[in-house]
């Protein structure tokens, strides 16, 4: 009897773990043909125009290479986030230009990368493809990597200092202490990041695969061209198609790589005591069951961990040898330092000729753009607050409908907000809203997300005994949202709203400006005259433009958010 | 007891932090410190004495600000010692099982994975932690997380073994468990480590397991006793001879200025030049409750008993104890503490006196608090930021202490009623001119 319960519980799991082999394969071989097939396109000659096919046949293989895209700009991110992030960290006197230079990176609009990078890209490969996908790529990557840049460098700050001191009692290497100190205790920060710079990557691929750059029109197969063709010629079945395969893009990413990756992400978390509710994933568990991986994991993967561990163990009589290299280390960062400083002057003298150049009419349109740029923003903001805070306590103070509604505001907080920009604007245009109320619109449909979610975060963190506090000593309605539930919430909204603005100004290059069935439409804004300025070649206009927006920005950010963070922190922090 | 060259010496390190323009903050004043094999070296302090800062300069964690530290003669800098250290929070890497965590130290030398794998299992063995290699840290217990702690040292054979506040995050029970395997690995040679250095503000513990107590008081950190213990293990808490003892240290860390008797003992370094006060964090209720205590026992008892049936350590109880003392409530004497006359009126009056007689005292007892209050009268409305008051302070203490002082000046300030604090504004304000204000 006991036997056979046995048998019958292994049996299935074999067979089912041969199958997963054999996905894992057939995954493989696919994947191997793929980048063959589109490196032959890439290292094809020079096609900027190709026509964008509007069949829904096409989109199979348009979402394969918006993929790709999306992942060597994760790949590139990831990999400048690591070293930003490291050096940021370790080097004092680097840390006070790398993090404020960080903050205003992350304040300046993909498009005004634009010109720079394409031009540099087309220069480097005049002839083949690739070029201009490499300008497409780090256009994505401009658009994803400071956050992850960000994430990473303070979770190293705030690794506590008596694991440092075992890292250094024990000798780990360098690499040592990368792999089991470093990038674990910054794992779980550096997964929720990425997940929503992959999100800003799907938000801002429209722009990234096609755009106009003075005279020349780049068009590159891809999703988001293949939308935007869509939304340029008003076909309203195309868009469908459009939106529903990026949608399952997103939705497959989510199952097969996101909550896989989270729930194996869970052991990193620097608690002491097990916490009752783990994430699970179903895809990790199978992979985690799979015979070949784990073959693979033993015969590969360890012995070259192995392998480079020992590359790094250092010989017992080469500390004078380091010394000496560091010497010359620093003599090369000296120069490399200098080299920069020289570079960023002259820069800074030449963007101040052109500054002097503009003429006062196109200040005044900067300025009165910024002025309605900035409102949009905080009505956007505002919008969003006013129905996401009661929506997100709702949902925090009642588990049942957590349950029922967290997931679905999942789902629709992935569906990226400019995808959704051509149904929107058919809508509005036949309610007879122009682009101005549009705009505020996808600024909204783009940034309201992260409010819910802090609010809901928030609502749930707030202690049961005070809220059973609130009704043994009968708070009125009143009260209780204005002594308990504002206060509880607090530190949660205000991380919403500062990454909200920051999405929502983004957001203002595509919203104010918007290429819909066969015209251009345009209103007053800051962002407006960025992409205009891009579409028509007016560098000059486009400097101009973006050093407001940043200033906006990061001025912004000092004077009100950084304050509210400190008032956060110090008296609305819940500690007992 | 075989080879007698210290495997440590350190020489008149010390640790400061200078400031531009200002006299640097002395933390630990220039100490003169030998490490010998076959010997568990205890250091003992109240908190915050610098305790910790000092082992990490031994172990070449940190480095003195002046002096030098030697390891068998030849100075720590550019060597890389064999030493260990079983840490307070334990510094277990989370992500990693237990058998990784103290295979660890291993990989970084370069070891082979089966020989690494033998060792780590062979040391979790000895432990008593065999069938938990699998586990991660955060499914074991305190006492079991220690072990770890414990096995990830001695796997890499240390020559000294520096062990910082080990039992502190432990229950009782198993401190005193834990203490006790450790020994047993010690009298028995299962470990071929040399020495132990262990710093703790547990006194009772530093008795049961020292060969030598090293003790130190704070502001700065220097050497006020440094003696063998002459009590062979295993060791009897309720001997005379313990007693004795633990007494003698009692009073050295509550009488810094006195010289004592019993074992032979280094003086306290002189003292260069007048310092700053250094007010001991202690609530006033707490001292209230403390005199209390002591009128109920007949005013005076002995303090090592009064710690041991209230179950505190001295941490807890020294800062109470010394403040006391500064408002001359108690007096302590030998070991024993006694209640004065003051602390009479003080304990028996009622809540308004009480609030009158501390505010007389500590006006009268700490400077700090006359600074702040004569600062607060000489403006016309009588308020100033706490920033004033925590730059003056900032001269004296490091960024921390001083925010811990103004914290303490600013808890008695307002039991005494001298003036008032606004956390919001962050303002000082003088309390009587507001009750002026409101009866004219």
């Amino acid at each position: 009897m006991k036997t056979s319960q046995i048998t019958k519980a292994i049996v299935p799991e074999r067979t089912w773990s041969r199958l997963t082999d054999l996905v894992i394969f057939g995954a493989a071989i696919a994947l191997f043909y793929g980048i063959l097939a589109i490196a032959r396109t890439w290292l094809g000659p020079i096609s900027p125009e190709a026509e964008i096919s509007r069949s829904p046949l096409a989109l199979p293989y348009y979402a394969a290479y918006s993929l790709l895209r999306i992942l060597i700009a994760y790949l590139l991110s990831l990999g400048f986030t690591l070293i930003y992030g490291y050096v940021a960290a370790y080097n004092k006197t680097a840390e006070r230009v790398m993090i404020p230079l960080l903050d205003i990176l992350q304040s300046i609009p993909v498009l005004s990368f634009l010109p720079g990078v394409m031009l540099a890209m087309v220069a480097l490969f005049p002839s083949r493809q690739i070029g201009i996908e490499m300008g497409s790529i780090l256009l994505i990557f401009t658009g994803q990597v400071w956050n992850m840049a960000f994430s990473f460098y303070s979770s190293i700050k705030s690794i506590p200092r008596e694991l440092h001191e075992a890292a250094h009692v024990y000798r780990f290497s360098w690499w040592q202490r990368f792999t089991q100190l470093e990038l674990p205790y910054a794992a779980i920060g550096l997964v929720w990041n990425s997940m929503m710079s992959v999100a800003g990557g799907w938000f801002f691929l429209m722009a990234c695969e096609m755009f106009v750059l003075g005279k020349r029109d780049f068009r590159l197969p891809g999703l988001g061209s293949y939308l935007q063709t869509a939304a340029g010629a008003g076909d309203t079945t195309a868009i469908v198609w459009g939106l529903v395969a990026m949608i399952s893009v997103i939705v497959l990413l989510d199952q097969l790589v996101w909550r896989p990756v989270i729930a194996w992400a869970d052991k990193f978390k620097f608690e002491q005591v097990e916490s009752a509710s783990a994430p699970h994933s179903l895809v990790l568990d199978v992979l985690r069951r799979s015979r070949a991986l784990s073959y693979l994991g033993r015969t590969t993967i360890e012995p070259l961990n192995e392998r480079v561990s020992r590359l790094f163990v250092p010989n017992r009589n080469s500390a004078v040898d380091t010394r000496r290299r560091s010497g010359w280390g620093r003599a090369i960062v000296r120069v490399l330092a200098a080299v920069l400083l020289a570079g960023g002057i002259y820069a800074i003298v030449k963007a101040g000729y052109v500054l002097s150049d503009l003429a006062p009419e196109e200040m005044l349109t900067i300025a009165r753009g910024a002025g309605a740029t900035f409102l949009r923003v905080n009505v956007a903001l505002l919008v969003g607050a006013a129905w996401a805070v009661p929506a997100g306590v709702a949902i925090g103070f009642n588990a049942r409908l957590a349950r029922i509604a967290q997931p679905l505001a999942q789902i629709a907080a992935s569906v990226p907000a400019t995808a959704l920009f051509p149904v929107v604007l058919l809508v509005l245009v036949r309610v007879g809203g122009g682009l101005g109320v549009a705009s505020v619109v996808l600024m909204l449909l783009g940034t309201q997300w992260y409010i819910l979610f802090n609010v809901i975060a928030g609502a749930m963190a707030i202690p049961t005994d005070l809220k059973e506090a609130a009704s043994v000593y009968r708070f009125s309605s009143l009260d209780r949202w204005r002594l308990l539930i504002l206060p509880g919430i607090f530190p949660y909204l205000i991380t919403g709203l500062v990454t909200a603005a920051g999405g929502a100004w983004n957001a203002s290059i595509i919203a104010e400006y918007f290429h819909f069935k066969g015209q251009t439409l345009s209103t007053l804004g800051l962002g407006a005259t960025i992409s205009e300025a891009t579409d028509s070649g007016n560098f000059d206009q486009l400097l101009a433009a973006t050093i407001v927006m940043a200033a906006m920005v990061v001025s912004v950010n000092r004077l009100l958010w950084r304050r509210l963070y400190r008032l956060a922190e110090t008296r609305f922090k819940l500690e007992m | 007891m075989g080879n007698s060259q210290p495997i440590i010496e350190a020489k008149s390190i010390e640790k400061f932090y200078e400031q531009p323009d200002k006299p640097k903050i002395q933390v630990i004043s220039p100490i003169d410190l030998t490490v010998n094999p076959d010997h568990i070296i205890a250091l003992l302090g109240p908190s915050g004495s610098g305790k910790s800062t000092l082992l990490r300069m031994l172990t070449g964690l940190a480095r003195p600000s002046a002096g030098q530290v030697l390891w068998h003669g030849k100075s720590l800098d550019g060597q890389t010692p064999n030493v260990a250290i079983v840490f307070q929070s334990f510094a277990l890497f989370p992500w990693l099982t237990v058998i990784q965590n103290v295979e660890a130290p291993l990989k970084a030398t370069g070891v082979e994975p089966v020989e690494r794998h033998r060792r780590a299992l062979k040391i979790l063995d000895t432990v008593g932690l065999d069938g938990f290699e699998t586990a991660y840290p955060k499914e074991l217990s305190g006492g079991m997380k220690q072990r770890v702690g414990f096995a990830r040292a001695l796997v890499v054979e240390p020559e000294v073994l520096f062990i910082d506040e080990p039992f502190s995050a432990l229950d009782v029970l198993t401190a005193e468990n834990l203490r006790g395997e450790l020994m047993e690995l010690w009298i028995s040679k299962k470990i071929p480590t040399r020495a132990i250095f262990i710093v703790t503000h547990n006194i009772e513990e530093a008795v049961l397991l020292a060969d030598r107590i090293i003790v130190i008081g704070r502001n700065p950190a220097s050497i006020r006793a440094d003696f063998e213990v002459d009590i062979s293990q295993p060791r009897d808490r309720k001997a005379a001879r313990f007693v004795g003892i633990v007494d003698y240290i009692y009073q050295v860390l509550t009488q810094p200025t006195l010289e004592h008797s019993l074992p032979p003992f280094e003086p306290a370094r002189e003292k260069t030049g007048p310092r700053y006060q250094m007010l001991p964090h202690a609530r006033p209720g707490g001292i209230a409750g403390l005199i209390e205590l002591l009128i109920d026992r007949g005013g005076r008892d002995d303090l090592y008993q009064l710690a041991n049936d209230l179950v505190m350590e001295v941490d807890d109880l020294l800062p109470i104890v010394e403040a006391g003392v500064l408002f001359s409530f108690i007096r302590v004497r030998k070991g024993d503490v006694e209640i004065t006359p003051e602390g009479r009126d003080f304990a028996e009056a009622d809540i308004l006196t009480r609030k009158v007689i501390f505010r007389d005292a500590s006006l009268a007892h700490v400077p700090l608090l006359k600074q702040i209050e004569n600062a607060l009268r000489r403006k016309s409305d009588g308020a100033l930021p706490d920033d004033f008051f925590q730059d003056i302070l900032d001269e004296h203490f490091s960024d921390e202490e001083a925010k811990r002082q103004l914290d303490t000046a600013i808890l008695w300030g307002r039991y005494g009623e001298i003036f008032d604090y606004d956390a919001d504004s962050g303002r000082l304000v003088l309390t009587d001119t507001e009750s002026e204000k409101s009866s004219e």
